[in-house]
């Protein structure tokens, strides 16, 4: 039979197979799927940059941990809450994020800088531009993803109450009631810190001046607001309380999750702004939003190629 | 029915009188040019609107006046069109180093609209291509100046595009890695089938890679012709020689020689150590090589060199000014 003949002639296969083969230039026919697409993709890319997925480990650590320090007092609570037979959570969904707003801070700060600062930088960004996306699609996508991080951030305790909450056994009706609240609540945040955030990074090529800044806006003005409100509070100002309340990210939202959206308040006394203040906290915070977005399409306008 | 041969089939770029003003300066001042399929390079001193037409040209600046269209399609209204088919390498660093080549080129595939799996693949063809293997999958900080130019290259070319605008490629680049890069530019349309506007500041690296060269100067057309038009009338030969005991100026022997047998020649006016030692001529083709050779060893003396010159952009403004002279008194 033909095959117990050796062939001599034939090539050893397996060094040939090992070779690489340069097969000449390919062209691309495939399809090329726009603008939109490249949004989502620039999207799903910043937000996962901003848990350091797709980065180095060392850029993991930092935003994996605070999502821990986020979720590990929701976690106590629960667990006291389980094994006491609470009838209710020790705080409210929506005033959760109001107590942990120094991790969000933090979390602002480390990660802002880090969507937008690099690409100013190290210059990308005109490799952007020079792409089918535009100016609003990559503010559009850069403002989304920092939001939705801290989504997941605020939003991430808020399920460990609410699952902890069902298995205390409290009532399903009232708890989801107050759950939703609070998802409001922390998506209103997310925005409001977002924008803030974006926007103060996005002036600075320098990513340490970037979280200076960040820290300094967030945490200065919160703690003057505070003291400010303690000040008028002991001295029988009271009324001034809510107003100066307005001129901080934290208290903005303190001041709409304890007035609208069934929280309790962090203000002197506990006491938050009325219903009807409530609402100019609200428009405050949806025009510092707007605004926010309106900047940062501003800053990104003049910087093109 | 014949063939009708249109604009849209062989024209890449088109400029009618496009002018764009900024406030104090104008950097484009009624540009027309046209410009088809091959390597086309745009020569000019910094300054002298190349980036500014590149912005235009990929619809990210209005123009003050005029039009433009790229690809057939018009960079006023169809910006979007034009970026999805034209691939760009700017002038300036703008790789992060803390990502790998393979990961920065597979975002920016996504950037032009690649699917996934697409993007992917088109990555690894295009950076083997650009010539850059297994170091693709380290962080770009790490890389050479000659590295990092290929991964920009190999960014503008992932897409696929019909066109790319290279804005100074081979900026910071030694010799040899000048020398690579001007290759493949060169491949890029021969191999690859896709045009390329290249800019430089320098003609003489552009003569040897493009089919044309547009030569631009404060925003105005200079000149804009075929490189062999270039070439031919303008290749100077530098020609150093040493000295002997029977011709203790080796120079001017040669000199009088050259002119005895009717070549022209005029010494290096450049003020550099040794000009004094060098003679320019014009050559007329491959005859004037061997008659340099024939009578410097007909001289006795050592041939020490005797090179192409590379012609710097200022030549072209000298020529063109003569010609201006030259026409005016005809006329």
């Amino acid at each position: 039979m033909a095959v117990d003949q050796p062939v001599p002639t034939a090539p050893a296969p397996s060094g040939d197979q090992s070779r690489i083969h340069d097969i000449g230039y390919r062209g691309y026919d495939g399809p090329r799927l726009g603008r939109a697409y490249a949004r989502r993709s620039l999207y799903s890319q910043s937000l996962r940059g901003a848990y350091g997925l797709g980065r180095s480990a060392k850029s993991k650590v930092l935003p994996m941990l605070l999502f821990a320090v986020m979720c590990v007092p929701a976690a106590i609570m629960v667990a006291v809450a389980v094994t006491t037979k609470a009838h209710d959570l020790p705080v409210p969904y929506s005033r959760y994020a109001i107590i942990m707003q120094a991790v969000i801070s933090l979390f602002v700060a480390s990660q802002a800088p880090q969507s937008v600062s690099r690409d100013l930088r190290f210059k990308t960004v005109p490799l952007y531009f020079s792409r089918p996306i535009e100016t609003a699609d990559y503010v559009l996508a850069k403002f989304a993803a920092l939001a939705s991080a801290l989504f997941i951030l605020t939003g991430g305790p808020l399920i460990v109450l609410f699952v902890g909450s069902l298995l205390a056994k409290m009532g399903v009706a009232h708890q989801s009631e107050k759950f939703g609240q609070g998802l409001v609540t922390v998506a209103l945040l997310s925005l409001l810190f977002a924008g803030i955030g974006l926007v103060i990074a996005a002036v600075t090529p320098r990513r340490g001046f970037g979280i200076a800044a960040v820290i300094a806006v967030m945490t200065i003005s919160y703690g003057a607001v505070s003291t400010l409100q303690a000040i008028a509070d002991s001295r029988d100002n009271s009324g001034s309380v809510p107003w100066i309340g307005l001129f901080s990210p934290v208290t903005l939202i303190d001041g709409v999750q304890s007035a609208l959206l069934g929280g309790t308040s962090s203000f002197p006394g506990g006491v938050g702004p009325s219903t009807g203040e409530g609402f100019v906290y609200l428009i405050v915070v949806l025009g510092l939003i707007a605004a926010s977005y309106g900047l940062l399409l501003r800053r990104y306008k003049k910087v093109g190629l | 029915m014949p063939h009708v041969t249109t604009v849209g089939d062989v024209t890449v770029i088109v400029t009618e009188s496009l002018s764009k003003r900024f406030p104090r300066v104008t950097a484009l001042d009624r540009l027309s040019v046209d410009i088809g399929p091959g390597v086309t390079g745009l020569v000019g001193a910094n300054g002298a609107g190349k980036s500014t037409l590149i912005k235009i040209l990929l619809g990210l600046s209005p123009a003050t006046e005029g039009r433009a269209a790229v690809l057939g399609l018009d960079v006023a209204t169809e910006g979007a069109a034009i970026r999805e088919r034209v691939g760009y390498m700017p002038e300036h660093d703008c790789l992060p180093p803390d990502v790998s080549a393979t990961e920065f080129v597979v975002h920016m595939a996504r950037m032009s609209g690649l699917p996934p799996t697409a993007a992917r693949e088109r990555t690894a063809d295009t950076l083997r291509h650009v010539g850059l293997y297994e170091e693709r999958y380290r962080p770009i900080g790490g890389y050479s100046t000659g590295m990092k130019q290929r991964v920009k290259l190999a960014q503008a070319l992932v897409h696929d595009p019909r066109l790319v605008f290279l804005d100074e490629p081979t900026n910071g680049l030694d010799p040899v890695g000048r020398d690579e890069m001007l290759g493949l530019i060169r491949r890029i349309h021969t191999d690859f089938g896709i045009s390329v506007l290249v800019t430089s500041h320098l003609l003489g690296e552009l003569e040897r890679t493009c089919d044309h060269v547009v030569v631009v100067d404060g925003g105005k057309l200079l000149r804009s012709s075929s490189t062999t038009d270039f070439t031919q009338s303008t290749t100077t030969l530098a020609v150093e020689v040493t000295d002997s005991d029977t011709h203790p100026d080796g120079t001017r022997a040669l000199r009088e020689a050259l002119h005895a047998r009717g070549i022209d020649t005029h010494d290096d006016g450049g003020g550099l150590p040794g000009a004094g030692h060098i003679l320019l001529l014009t050559a007329q083709g491959e005859e004037t090589y061997d008659l340099v050779r024939d009578t410097v060893a007909g001289l006795g003396l050592g041939l020490v060199r005797m090179e192409q010159r590379r012609h710097h952009i200022s030549e072209v403004f000298t020529r063109d000014e003569q010609r201006k002279e030259a026409v005016g008194h005809g006329g």
